[in-house]
């Protein structure tokens, strides 16, 4: 049998690494039954897209167009549409539509079409649960505007608008009066056929019960969750606890009930999420919502019960009993039961809203955030307290306390805090934000232990060493002394699903101060080594980090080396407890790693795998006596501090932009002038260009300052002059002692200034000198001795006729390892685990260019979520994921990787604003191209003008601001544009209002948006030379051949001896 | 107030009183229900028992009225944190302060997985709640005739339009009185040992209750004489077991028992796989049954007897809680299967 699975694409807000996990699980199952798997999936950077696990790998696009053909090549027996999101579902319902599954004739695994359908079309929803006398909320689906006003005014206002067929609550929101209803239905209406005006249920608590069921119709509720923000704010936007807190036994089951009649009403077959309103003062409830697939809450299910959701409907969509399937954990009970646990979990979401300039600070009813963590404890304080320091994030200094509980923000937990630090009382505080007593009492309880905090009771409350040093006004290593000597330290606990009552027979883990006894014994794992994991994803950090750690405890398991992983986040793999020995649930942080090696006694820790949160950790454990692997720490600082980091460059006479440490702002100023603008700030250890910025003046420039110094006070700011009209080129390498073992030179089609996360990376790359390629190299290797490099790394040059100079060096595997991995089918991370363990290891001789396909990784970015975030680059990343795609050429797999993150063909009409007059005269050609394609040209008057004048026939269009006809505005709002090229004036922060609103409009409606000269160059080229037809159908195995592939030896005896860089 | 849970084999759990300061002894076992404390400790079947709640947050909700009996059964409580402050518009009053108005001791404070996992090991054993150092003896409750003490005083008419069911009570939980009222029946609440031969009846209901079936040897004949008349008998909990006994199997002590919302029971025959609520020290051993007599559920976590029927009579009886109460409502359509039977 073979089947088919969809992934989820690229990583997006509402569609993340949960669905990575899903699918990998899914994959596992089948595999475990001997069916032959074909993944679609063209986000290169996640586990499900690894070797060992489906047969074939496609890494295309998840559309009903490439999906067709990839049926039509594979011919596979059945498809699984419910492990990738609604990306999946959707593409899977329009095969349904198309007739393509039945003429091929694929079967749906699991749930059937007619209950997909019904679950995500509101009316046949709500018909379905008035036939068994299900309550939802009063409302109705619409389809035009004035049939939305009427509806609304027969419920009453405020209404409640969603869109339907959208991800996370997609431009859903509550309408307070006509106007706003006007608003939001004209958006809505813009992305999809329907849009429904419901029943606003302010206050009322939000709950949520993951159901399984099998086609004997055994059904079980494997978790309830509750959100500690109640009704109105979307689920993945709240703090949620599993499992509810407080709810009564009569609540909870009925709740429960009407989950199992409802989903076996509809039909589902595997696994779903039903969403609840629960009036608080009646006990009357609505159901919002079934998402008949696996989503964001199963996953967090999964990793709050242990009970392995996504794994258990694989099995059950080719037909297996639940009866009959074991408990993943004890092994000795069975799938049927509904876990039971002695521990309380909270889940809280991770926002970067402050990286994105103009977006609403608000959170509501359409999901914002990018990210999140889960902790878990024995009392909730210890467990809420874990997740807000998991998030990394700091806590804010209110101005208006009371508004924000209101109209609440990301940081409206902290404003709960504040507001009871300043008397507010909880009835108040309750009043303003809805959120249950309970929630508060305990919330008032953990600000009442900072008056008197007393160590054991603040350590069972969830106070960190740090947070207790503050208040006792002493030092983290101070408190840990006193704990140490009162015998203060935690207890290891485990997850088994049953309290308690059977053994569990995997090492699923977290630590608490609310427990006398440990689990599992210290010290009793042989030759351990602990990994640190990624912590929440957040832009700059994301599933590629998970991918690393999760490659690490692979290769470290098959060199014969226990495992012991410690990470937060939910969404991942590497938390998935069969991936290692022991799972630590837990915070990354200097107490707690300290507090797991200490017990544990591993050999070494690994901190060069999970991104920058780990890395930022290394000095710090290095200091406490922890032996790391991998690069000296010495050395991490090093790379880190940009002061430190400069220095060996120059040391080195490595060319590098010139810079300056900030002393003063009168210093920098000073400077600036002197190399000229623009420049760029950059303060040290900090991710994906946080508070980074180029200045174009000198007031850009002190508010740059100002910034920099608040996100990272301990470290200095450098100042460098910023290049303009440069390449950038990255170099990802592994080295052993110094000596560069593995190695891959990427491209970016954008030039300098666009932030290495948000750019388009070609490998081996196309446009550059091959002397510029050999300049990286031998730089890389200098780099590489100077630091005694023993591990991953990536350097970020700067090249600009032949010269090349270096832009920064991370001394850890960097985003982009999954994709040269996989592009190259070497698996860096292999090499890299082996050089840190001290292995012999094959020198690569680094040469890419000989390859006969191209590799393309493209960004995905998520304004269209951001209300009001001006979707343009910077030198701070704003992309939430990214997709990597091979073609014979760069044309094919650039068009592929565009097509992957939502560009859409064919372009007939396309809206150009090209900014500066270098730019203009640039994009000329191209501007010709299109036409002689037969693309029909609209611009402003400048851009319209310009063209004119150059003989390009255009379509002027009226500026958004101004009142005439034809308005730039209608036609974006009429989406009559399939591509928006707008290119920002300058490279300063400040934009023209217009240009703004364009790009807003674009991202709101949906249409395809480039910022970026280059990339627009790119893709004008590739269009006139491919069509997309004629992009090709191949799996990954078919572009890079067995032969080509180079297995790591494990042995002494495997290493060819020419080749070995022998260790010292 | 400092108080110890001290078990027979000597392990001391120390923690703060947050009940009545009264010791007690009695036989400690763990229930792993993550709602439902008010009904459970209402429940007659704790009669005796020390009552640990694996789930650590205990009392979140304050105490609705959702009681099984007028009184708390259970002898103490045991919790990992006490929630002193509570928040439901349902709530009379705070569990602490209900447990002290009742008269009912409880520890808060403690390891409780410690503590399962130990009763996990060991088996459920005796064990005392000391309160503020005021030792007690150790007690054994199976001693006592446990069933007498919770079982109804004097015979009880619920009239309904249905048909008269008697409904031996050795602990009944009043959410069985609820099911079969219901569903209309007229319900005869007689003592356990009752002699409910003597009264006009359609059918015959055996209640759950405390401690070893076979304490009952009354009920266990009564039973035998009504199997003799072949009217429909349905039993819940201690019901399954005097049923069994009274068709002439056996019962023994199961290790730690079975008390929780989750445990699975699959229908022999069917496959169907059921989610249960439960609270029972004892089952039924499944090899004893005389000719006639099926097992009808099992326990698929560990197999044990979860019901048994009469391949040809209307006999049938289920060792978990189909009126839930707490815990899951799956099988409560076992109550109308009675209902059809006695039609």
């Amino acid at each position: 049998m073979k089947v088919l699975i969809l992934g989820s694409g690229a990583l997006k807000i509402g569609e993340a690494g949960e669905f990575d996990y899903s699918g990998s699980q899914a994959i596992k199952a089948y595999k475990e039954e001997g069916i032959t798997t074909v993944l679609v999936n063209p986000n290169i950077a996640t586990i499900q897209t690894s070797e060992a696990l489906a047969d074939k790998i496609y890494f295309l696009p998840v559309t009903p167009q490439f999906v067709t053909q990839i049926i039509e090549k594979e011919r596979p027996d059945a498809i699984a549409l419910g492990f990738g999101g609604q990306t999946a579902l959707n593409c899977g319902l329009a095969l349904s539509r198309e007739g393509i599954l039945q003429k091929y004739g694929v079967k749906v695994l699991g749930t059937p079409i007619d209950t997909i359908v019904a679950t995500e079309d509101r009316a046949i929803f709500n018909q379905r649960l008035a036939e068994i006398d299900v309550e939802f909320p009063r409302s109705g689906a619409v389809t035009s505007l004035e049939e939305a006003l009427e509806l609304a005014k027969s419920i009453g206002y405020p209404v409640m608008a969603r869109v339907a067929y959208a991800l996370g609550g997609l431009g859903s929101g509550c309408c307070a009066n006509e106007d706003e209803l006007r608003e939001r239905v004209s958006k809505g209406l813009a992305h999809s056929p329907q849009v429904l005006i419901e029943e606003y249920l302010v206050g009322w608590k939000e709950l949520e019960y993951e159901v399984v069921r099998d086609r004997y119709d055994n059904c079980i509720v494997v978790c309830n969750m509750e959100n500690l923000d109640p009704m109105g704010i979307h689920t993945g936007e709240s703090i949620v606890v599993a499992p509810s807190q407080t709810l009564t036994n009569r609540e909870y089951h009925m709740l429960r009930s009407i989950a199992i009649r409802t989903v076996r009403h509809l039909g589902v077959v595997g696994e779903c999420n039903i969403q609840f309103a629960l009036c608080p003062k009646t006990s009357r409830y609505r159901v919002i919502e079934v998402n008949a697939r696996l989503s964001r809450s199963s996953a967090l299910a999964s990793k709050a019960t242990g009970y392995p959701l996504a794994f258990i409907a694989a099995k059950l969509g080719l037909g297996a009993n639940l009866g009959e399937l074991p408990n993943a954990i004890t092994r000795a009970t069975k799938a049927c039961f509904e876990p039971a646990l002695d521990y309380v979990v909270v889940k809280a979401p991770r926002w970067d809203l402050q990286k994105f300039r103009g977006a609403s600070p608000n959170i509501g009813s359409s999901m914002k955030s990018v990210g999140e963590v889960m902790a878990i404890g024995r009392t909730f304080e210890e467990a809420l307290q874990k997740a807000l320091r998991m998030l990394d994030t700091r806590p804010p200094v209110f101005e208006d306390v009371r508004r924000i509980l209101r109209d609440p923000t990301p940081e409206r937990i902290y404003a709960v805090m504040a507001a009871l630090r300043s008397g507010i009382t909880i009835d108040e505080i309750h009043a303003l934000s809805h959120i249950d007593r309970w929630f508060l009492q305990k919330v008032a309880r953990i600000v009442a232990i900072e008056k008197s905090p007393e160590l054991a009771e603040a350590k069972k409350a969830g106070y960190s060493d740090a947070q207790i040093a503050t208040l006792l006004k002493s030092t983290p290593e101070g408190v840990r002394a006193a704990r140490e000597e009162k015998g203060v330290r935690p207890c290891v606990k485990q997850i088994d699903t049953l309290a308690g009552e059977y053994p569990a027979q995997t090492n699923y883990l977290y630590l608490s101060y609310n427990g006398e006894e440990d689990d599992v014994a210290p010290g009793s794992l042989e030759n351990a080594v602990l990994v640190l994991g990624s912590g929440p994803y957040r832009i700059g950090s994301s599933v590629e980090f998970d991918w690393c750690a999760v490659n690490t405890v692979q290769a470290l398991r098959r060199m014969g080396y226990s495992t012991i992983m410690l990470n937060c986040n939910p969404e991942t793999v590497s938390t998935d407890y069969n991936e290692c020995d022991r799972l630590y649930f837990d915070e990354i942080s200097l107490e707690n790693v300290l507090e797991i090696y200490r017990r544990e006694k591993p050999i070494g820790v690994i901190v060069s795998v999970g991104g920058q949160v780990p890395n930022n950790l290394a000095l710090l454990l290095h200091e406490a006596g922890v032996k790391l692997l991998g690069t000296l720490a010495a050395s991490i600082d090093t790379a880190e501090d940009r002061h430190k980091f400069s220095r060996l460059l120059d040391e080195l006479g490595v060319l590098q932009p010139a810079w300056k440490e900030l002393k003063s702002n009168d210093d920098a100023l000073e400077f600036a002038r002197k190399v000229g603008y623009p420049v760029l700030v950059r303060p040290s250890y900090v991710l994906s260009g946080a508070a980074m910025g180029v200045a174009s003046n000198d007031a850009e420039l002190v508010r740059f300052l100002t910034k920099a110094t608040f996100v990272s006070p301990k470290h200095p700011v450098v100042i460098t002059k910023f290049l303009e009209n440069a390449r950038e080129l990255e170099m990802d390498a592994v080295a052993l002692d110094g000596v560069l073992v593995a190695q891959a030179v990427s491209e970016h089609v954008e030039n300098a200034g666009v932030h290495s996360g948000d750019a388009t990376l070609v490998l081996p790359p196309q446009r550059t000198y091959l002397e510029t390629v050999r300049r990286i190299r031998a730089i890389s290797a200098k780099i590489a001795a100077a630091l005694k490099i023993n591990g991953p790394f990536n350097i970020q040059f700067l090249a600009k006729n032949n010269e090349v100079s270096v832009i920064e060096c991370n001394l850890r595997a960097s985003r982009s390892f999954p994709f040269v991995s996989k592009v190259l089918r070497t698996n860096f991370i292999d090499v890299a685990a082996a050089v840190m363990m001290g292995r012999p290891v094959p020198v690569q001789n680094g040469s890419a260019m000989d390859l006969d396909y191209v590799g393309v990784k493209a960004p995905q970015f998520s304004f269209t979520r951001l209300e009001g975030a001006d979707p343009v680059l910077g030198v701070e990343m704003a992309s939430t994921g990214e997709v990597g795609c091979l073609g014979d050429d760069f044309e094919e797999a650039f068009l592929k990787s565009l097509l992957s993150v939502g560009f859409k063909l064919p372009i007939k009409n396309v809206m150009l604003s090209t900014g500066p007059i270098e730019y203009k005269a640039s994009f000329l050609e191209s501007a010709r191209t299109l036409r002689a394609m037969g693309v029909n040209l609209y611009a402003t008057h400048g851009s319209a003008k310009f063209l004119r004048d150059n003989g390009v026939g255009v379509t002027e269009l009226f500026w958004p601001d101004e009142p005439q006809t034809p308005n730039t505005l209608e036609y974006l709002a009429g989406r009559k544009f399939d591509l928006v090229i707008n290119i920002p004036k300058h490279t300063g922060e400040e934009e023209l209002a217009n240009d703004y609103v364009i790009r807003r409009k674009a991202a709101d409606f949906g249409i395809p948006l480039i910022t970026n000269i280059q990339l627009a160059q790119r893709l004008v080229e590739a269009l006139s030379k491919k069509s997309i037809g004629e992009l090709q159908i191949k799996s990954w195995q078919e572009y890079v051949t067995p032969e080509r592939t180079s297995k790591l030896p494990v042995t002494d005896e495997e290493v060819r001896p020419a080749l070995v860089a022998s260790r010292s | 107030m400092n108080a110890q849970l001290i078990l027979e084999d000597g392990t001391v759990f120390r923690g703060r009183s947050v009940g009545s300061p009264k010791s007690v002894s009695g036989e400690v076992v763990f229930n792993t229900g993550m709602v439902g404390y008010t009904e459970a400790l209402t429940d007659p079947s704790y009669r005796g028992q020390i009552m640990t709640l694996t789930f650590p947050l205990v009392g979140n909700y304050g105490v609705p009225r959702e009681f099984e009996s007028p009184r708390i059964q259970a002898s103490a409580l045991v919790v990992s944190e006490m929630a002193h402050e509570y928040s439901h518009s349902a709530a009379e009053r705070s569990l602490p302060q209900w447990l002290q108005d009742e008269g009912i001791p409880c520890i808060a404070g403690i390891d409780t997985r410690a503590l399962t996992k130990r009763l996990r090991t060991r088996g459920c054993m005796l064990g005392k709640l000391v309160i503020d150092d005021a030792d007690v003896a150790l007690d054994d409750p199976n001693t006592r005739n446990l069933v007498a003490e919770v079982s109804t005083g004097a015979p009880e008419i619920f009239e309904g339009k249905g048909k008269r069911i008697v409904l031996v009570d050795c602990g009944a939980k009043s959410s069985i009185v609820e099911e079969l009222r219901k569903r209309d029946l007229t319900v005869i609440r007689v003592p356990w040992d009752y002699d409910f031969l003597t009264e006009d009846f359609d059918g015959l209901f055996v209640s759950n209750g405390p401690g070893d079936p076979t304490a009952c040897a009354t009920t266990i004949l009564n039973i035998r004489r009504a199997i003799e008349l072949e009217k429909p008998i349905m039993g819940i909990c201690l019901g399954n077991q005097l049923l069994a006994l009274a068709a002439g199997a056996n019962t023994y002590k199961l290790k730690f028992g079975h008390r929780g919302h989750n445990q699975p029971c699959v229908e022999v025959g069917t496959g169907r796989c059921y989610i249960t609520s439960q609270n029972h020290g004892f089952a039924v051993d499944e090899n004893t049954l005389p000719e006639g007599w099926h097992p009808w559920f099992r326990n698929a976590n560990d197999g044990s007897n979860e019901g048994i029927r009469h391949a040809t009579k209307p006999f049938l009886s289920v060792q978990f809680h189909p009126e839930a109460a707490p815990g899951p409502v799956d099988c409560n359509y076992l109550f109308d299967k009675f209902v059809g039977m006695v039609k």
